[in-house]
């Protein structure tokens, strides 16, 4: 099964969250999202400055199988994106939880599990 | 309809396969990464269950007869030991299934896909009425396994006793023929689904985690690799091969398909035969062709394709090809853009994308 990292929040779309120390918070996918999504081949990403809504879709994820939107688990303004991301997309399926997608300044959060809630819901190892 | 799994389910298991819905089977997607399964099968060898696949076993006085009768090619004159593709239509012409029939000595083997073998064997039943056969469908006894890719030849070579090899070896592309390993016994053809040289093995169920697992023994390391249904989407759909349900269906219309070679309207008579007559004299609206892109992002199926923004075709199947590294995509167009060349767009969830139709396969292996 795939792993959950403990320490983290998740949404119910699959994203993970890190508090930042900055206040900031980092997102990225779970091992449960890439695992079911296949090898991640183009990932589309929100641009610097603009502002996301929690539970609503900033971007798209596109395996080789499918294409899946990227929802933003917390409402607030992006502040950063990883360019390593767009240029190997592949990392992504290798290293889940080390590979952020894009970081928040968050105002709000959206509904967010912990790591044992999700595990629990979604079928992971924690 | 109940969930089914292969005869070779722990072997999946033990492989750490994702399995996934097909036709009421589960069967693997991947076992790891569904583009190393493809790259593997491109560049060495991948090792497929396909059990999920039918086996209707025709035998009797009148089967050559009673094929010509109920599929669209002209099977009575395939050469015992040969294989053919053919379709199986209805009265009005629409597409049942596609499938290969193999012409055994004493038997033909007709195998159709997963989700259609139950209709398949029903329809042949049906229509052997009038003619001295039996049809038996033997599709839950039986399990196939295919051994894809460059190196599909040497690695089953290690399999066969010395005296049996130059049975594979001198075995032609379609064309079948049966060996004995140790007390397994293999009817093995040189077909596939994959654009790569490779067989496939039809095996007793009891034998398949054997034959499943001397195969992987007879590899070196790192030479064959399992692969699942995803590999298997992926390879097809460079080969420029038709899956049943994207391309082909039941409201589709084989020579719109590019398949009007393997409709033989000179036989005398056969089921679909008028309607498929008058479709080709009518002609069709739409043809099958292939398209390329050049960014990154893929057409799926059913996303329209446009000319000048209006809407001239749709998609059914779409991916990036791992081996050109572009997207591909096979679409039905208005027969006035279906030449290779021509510029069309690919409307990409609202963002219209530029594509060329392309002559197909995508890919061909070098011989």
């Amino acid at each position: 099964m795939p792993t959950v990292k403990a320490g983290l929040q998740y949404s119910d779309e699959h994203e993970w969250v890190a508090r930042e120390e900055a206040g900031t918070v980092a997102v990225g996918i779970s091992a449960i999202a890439t695992d079911a999504l296949g090898d991640i081949v183009y990932v589309e990403l929100p641009e610097v400055g603009s502002t996301v809504t929690a539970g609503e879709t900033c971007g798209e994820v596109e395996s080789t199988k499918s294409v899946s939107d990227l929802f933003s688990p917390v409402t607030g303004e992006i502040t950063e994106v990883n360019p390593a991301v767009t240029e190997d997309p592949a990392a992504i399926n290798e290293d889940p939880y080390g590979v952020w997608l894009f970081k928040v300044n968050a105002t709000e959060d959206g509904p967010l599990l912990s790591a044992e809630d999700y595990a629990a819901k979604h079928g992971g190892d924690l | 309809m109940p969930t089914q799994y292969t005869a070779l389910r722990t072997e999946h298991e033990r492989l750490g396969a994702n399995f996934t819905d097909f036709g009421g089977w589960q069967m693997p997607l991947k076992y790891r990464s569904e583009l190393a399964e493809h790259h593997a099968v491109r560049r060495s060898a991948g090792l497929f269950d396909l059990s999920h696949m039918g086996e209707v076993w025709v035998t009797g006085p009148d089967a050559a007869a009673f094929l010509d009768h109920a599929l669209v090619g002209k099977i009575s004159a395939m050469a015992v030991g040969k294989a053919k593709y053919s379709l199986i239509c209805a009265e009005d012409g629409g597409v049942i299934d596609d499938l290969i029939t193999y012409r055994r000595p004493e038997a033909f083997l007709v195998v159709p896909n997963a989700g259609n073998a139950t209709t398949v064997a029903a329809a042949l039943t049906e229509r052997a009425e009038n003619f001295d056969v039996t049809v038996d469908d033997a599709s839950a006894r039986t399990s196939l396994i295919a051994v894809q890719g460059p190196q599909a030849e040497s690695i089953l070579l290690r399999l066969i006793p010395v005296g049996q090899q130059e049975f594979l070896t001198t075995l032609r592309y379609y064309a079948a023929v049966e060996i004995t390993v140790t007390d397994l016994n293999l009817l093995v053809a040189r077909t596939g689904y994959t654009g790569e040289d490779g067989f496939e093995l039809f095996v007793a169920n009891d034998d398949a985690t054997d034959v499943w697992r001397a195969i992987e023994a007879a590899a070196e390391d790192g030479e064959l690799t399992p692969a699942g249904l995803a590999a298997r989407d992926s390879l097809r759909l460079e080969a420029g091969m038709p899956l049943y349900g994207n391309e082909l269906s039941r409201d589709g219309d084989p020579f719109a398909a590019g398949l009007g070679g393997v409709v033989a309207l000179s036989k005398e008579d056969f089921v679909g035969k008028e309607a498929l007559a008058q479709r080709k004299e009518a002609g069709s609206a739409r043809k099958l062709v292939g398209l390329t892109g050049t960014g990154r992002r893929a057409p799926r199926s059913h996303y329209p394709v446009l000319k000048d923004g209006v809407v001239v075709g749709e998609i059914t199947s779409g991916q990036p090809s791992p081996t050109l590294g572009v997207p591909v995509a096979l679409a039905y167009v208005d027969l006035e853009h279906a030449e290779p060349g021509t510029a069309l767009d690919v409307d990409l969830r609202g963002t219209p994308e530029p594509f060329a139709v392309t002559a197909l396969p995508f890919y061909q292996r070098q011989k």
